[in-house]
């Protein structure tokens, strides 16, 4: 639970993206892409999930990229190497189901890039053919690119602002493509109304979608329900049953307004403990 | 002349509302004294055989009235690895008590008159925790070569290692959670078992050498057949009954629609009513509803009604259930208790439907009304919706607490572990033996939601198994 290395990877316009390292040889040993942890930065720390970016299997560390959107991720940002966390329980989930499909379109938004990497790199391996789209604000906030580019034949980047790649959005892309041609399978993490707009587009073409949902979670063991998703009418846990689930059958209404549920809390305590 | 039950001195509705201080104060030497002296120490004690294990409670009671509190505490200790949490928690009103000669015959719990057996059997565990009180180990040099892994750190993980460390067997504790204690902790609130009388029989079993590891999932960080390869000569698994059931109506993933799990656990385990202090946020609403009527309803209606008093909200917390007060299967003492802390109770009533408002919070339950039909399976009388019966409820926070299954991860990771149709573990009811050999189960995970003591019961049976074994 030591954190061995930490990288400021994106720090612009009040957006800071952060990698930290993590040493913590059962979870490495274990986790497949897809799969997330849950960790407290203190004792008195919120759980909140991560998904795992990479695992070194040797070295027994795992990586976490996150945003400093709220008041744990940035609590989280402030640690450094040689730190402790108080809690990191993993891997947690269902791995994304790693096979050959054939043509595969990943999808990434925002600091969801950094979570389509690890399936980026293992779908590559099996075999697939992967055309990779990026969005982002703009050039400054787009992160991975490289990384995504070794683990892809194709990659297409969209800024909202055209100030690099194309302007528009990631679904102006992925409707170009598969206009154009057939899919075996789009894969994709990103904001709500990203994941949301991409799973509309697919299901036009008739595509298999799957997505990484991104719902509260306390316990992460099936015990609370908090992440509880409906999908295909069916409710389901995020942490036991996904974190993956068949785009096309989620209800993104429900999961935007659950996912808003502390909002007002999220709010205070950032205002109260700014600095900390 | 019969004499009057000693009643055990308690919190004021009033002031305990707004705290998560014990509410149960338990007796003092001089009331515990007066009530054992009402035992009749029957020639038959009938009380024994409503006890889950067998305590002899007739001798303990008598090691009362001789003031030989050590000779009591030793008479439970034979049986009951913790007394002061059973003496808190035990539902005595459904067991001991309702066997007690002095209940009522015919009675579906215990009559006022039966012996408090609960309190008296707290106030002898909490004499033996503040004597330091312990039963002496009998370590045995050969089985500290073989080495135990205890999957789950709720009760029967914590009583199943205690029973093989005595003996001195090494014993490895794994909990997903960042804390132990399992269901004691993240379920049951502070005002009703106090953390330092949980973490007292922890530091226990730490200081007879057993090694606890949380943050760590067994079925994902590893699968049993790895912990035999690491060298752990028999696996307990005492996973527990964590997962929640839901109504299955319209509107239930509202926001502010809670499971009983999630509720307690973000105030138990996560200390949501100390918000913003700890960060995990809880909501509390102006018309809180309680779907349910056990001891989880109980629990977070007064955990509902605290965080209301805490955030100066008026006290208005309703529980709602199907059946009337008699067929709740909640303890009486906290059916009690929750009356007195100013709960609501609305019997005979269905929830329909949830309706929210344009930002996905609940808003309104559409409820029915039933009427009491034939008794089904579990010999309690089946709810009969009334026709036409349909209201509204005001609801802007709502528990459901109508039940827990088993806890799937290392069952579903696990496939040769055989299940009955509930997902509970199967075993033999001897040894507690799975179908996998050397892995034995206790507490939830095998009878599906029960009690403390039962838990306890199972996972001695368990712990003597592993002891024979490994003695051969």
């Amino acid at each position: 639970m030591k954190i061995i290395n930490k990288k400021v990877i994106n720090d612009v316009g009040g957006v800071r993206i952060t990698q930290l390292d993590i040493q913590s040889s059962d979870i490495a040993a274990k986790a497949l892409p897809g799969q997330f942890v849950m960790l407290m930065v203190n004792e008195k720390g919120e759980r909140i999930p991560l998904t795992l970016v990479n695992t070194d299997k040797d070295k027994g560390v795992v990586s976490l990229i996150f945003q400093e959107a709220g008041f744990t991720t940035k609590s989280l940002g402030k640690l450094n190497p040689g730190d402790t966390l108080y809690s990191l329980v993993g891997p947690l989930g269902h791995p994304t189901e790693i096979r050959k499909y054939g043509k595969v379109i990943l999808v990434g938004g925002g600091v969801g890039i950094a979570e389509i990497l690890p399936v980026a790199r293992a779908l590559k391996e099996a075999g697939n053919n992967i055309t990779t789209i990026l969005g982002s604000r703009n050039k400054e906030l787009l992160i991975l690119e490289a990384e995504l580019k070794s683990a892809s034949q194709e990659i297409h980047i969209m800024t909202d602002d055209g100030s690099y790649g194309r302007k528009g959005f990631t679904t102006d892309m992925l409707k170009e493509l598969l206009s154009k041609d057939k899919y075996d399978l789009i894969y994709s993490v990103g904001p709500i109304p990203m994941m949301k707009r991409v799973a509309l587009v697919s299901k036009e073409y008739n595509t298999r979608t799957f997505v990484s949902l991104n719902a509260l979670m306390v316990d992460a063991t099936g015990m609370c329900g908090c992440c509880r998703v409906s999908v295909s009418g069916e409710v389901k846990f995020s942490c036991i049953d996904g974190p993956d689930f068949d785009a096309h059958g989620v209800d993104w209404e429900e999961l935007e307004k659950r996912n808003k549920v502390y909002s007002v809390q999220e709010k205070h305590i950032c205002n109260l403990f700014p600095a900390s | 002349m019969k004499k009057e039950p000693i009643k055990v001195r308690e919190a004021s509705a009033e002031t305990r509302v707004g705290n998560f201080d014990e509410v149960v104060k338990g007796y003092s030497e001089e009331e515990a004294l007066l009530e054992a002296a009402r035992c009749l120490q029957c020639k038959n004690p009938l009380c024994i055989s409503g006890c889950p294990v067998g305590i002899d409670i007739k001798k303990f009671i008598f090691h009362i009235t001789q003031k030989d509190y050590r000779g009591a505490y030793f008479t439970i200790r034979e049986k009951n690895n913790f007394p002061s949490i059973c003496g808190r928690v035990c539902p005595a009103e459904y067991q001991c008590r309702k066997a007690c000669v002095l209940t009522k015959k015919g009675s579906p719990f215990a009559s006022q008159q039966a012996i408090n057996i609960h309190f008296l059997e707290r106030f002898v565990g909490d004499y033996g925790k503040n004597n330091k009180l312990n039963v002496p180990e009998e370590k045995e040099e050969k089985f500290s070569e073989f080495k135990v892994a205890v999957i789950g750190s709720g009760p029967a993980g914590l009583c199943c290692s205690g029973e093989l460390a005595r003996k001195g067997v090494k014993v490895d504790i794994f909990e997903s959670l960042h804390k132990t204690g399992g269901v004691l902790r993240y379920g049951i609130p502070p005002f009703r078992l106090p953390w330092d009388v949980l973490d007292f029989e922890i530091n226990y079993l730490k200081k007879l050498g057993v090694n606890f590891i949380t943050n760590f999932l067994v079925g994902k960080a590893r699968t049993i057949k790895e912990l035999f390869v690491q060298g752990y000569s028999k696996v307990f698994l005492g996973l527990g009954a964590g997962v929640p059931s839901f109504l299955g109506i319209k509107g239930e993933n509202l926001c502010n629609i809670y499971s009983v799990n999630e509720f307690l656990t973000r105030v138990n385990l996560m200390s949501a009513y100390k918000f913003p202090e700890f960060h995990t946020p809880v909501n509390i609403g102006k018309n809180v509803l309680i779907v349910g009527g056990g001891n989880t309803a109980m629990d977070s209606a007064r955990v509902a009604l605290r965080l209301q008093k805490i955030r100066g909200l008026s006290l208005n917390t309703t529980i709602i259930y199907r059946r009337t007060e008699i067929e709740m299967p909640a303890r009486r003492l906290e059916i009690e208790h929750a009356r007195e802390e100013g709960i609501k109770f609305e019997f005979l009533v269905q929830p329909k439907e949830f309706i929210g408002d344009e930002n996905g919070f609940v808003k309104k339950l559409i409820c029915l009304r039933s009427k009491l039909g034939e008794p089904d399976s579990s010999g309690r009388r089946r709810p009969v919706i009334i026709e036409g019966s349909e209201f509204e409820l005001d609801c802007d926070l709502c528990v459901i607490a109508v039940g827990l299954k088993a806890n799937q991860i290392l069952i579903k990771a696990t496939p040769e572990l055989k299940t009955d149709k509930y997902s509970d573990v199967i075993v033999d009811s001897e040894s507690m033996e799975s179908s996998i050999k050397g892995v034995f189960a206790g507490g939830d995970i095998v009878g599906g939601e029960g009690t403390v003591i039962e838990a306890m019961g199972m996972a001695k049976k368990a712990s003597k198994a592993i002891i024979d074994e490994l003695s051969k």
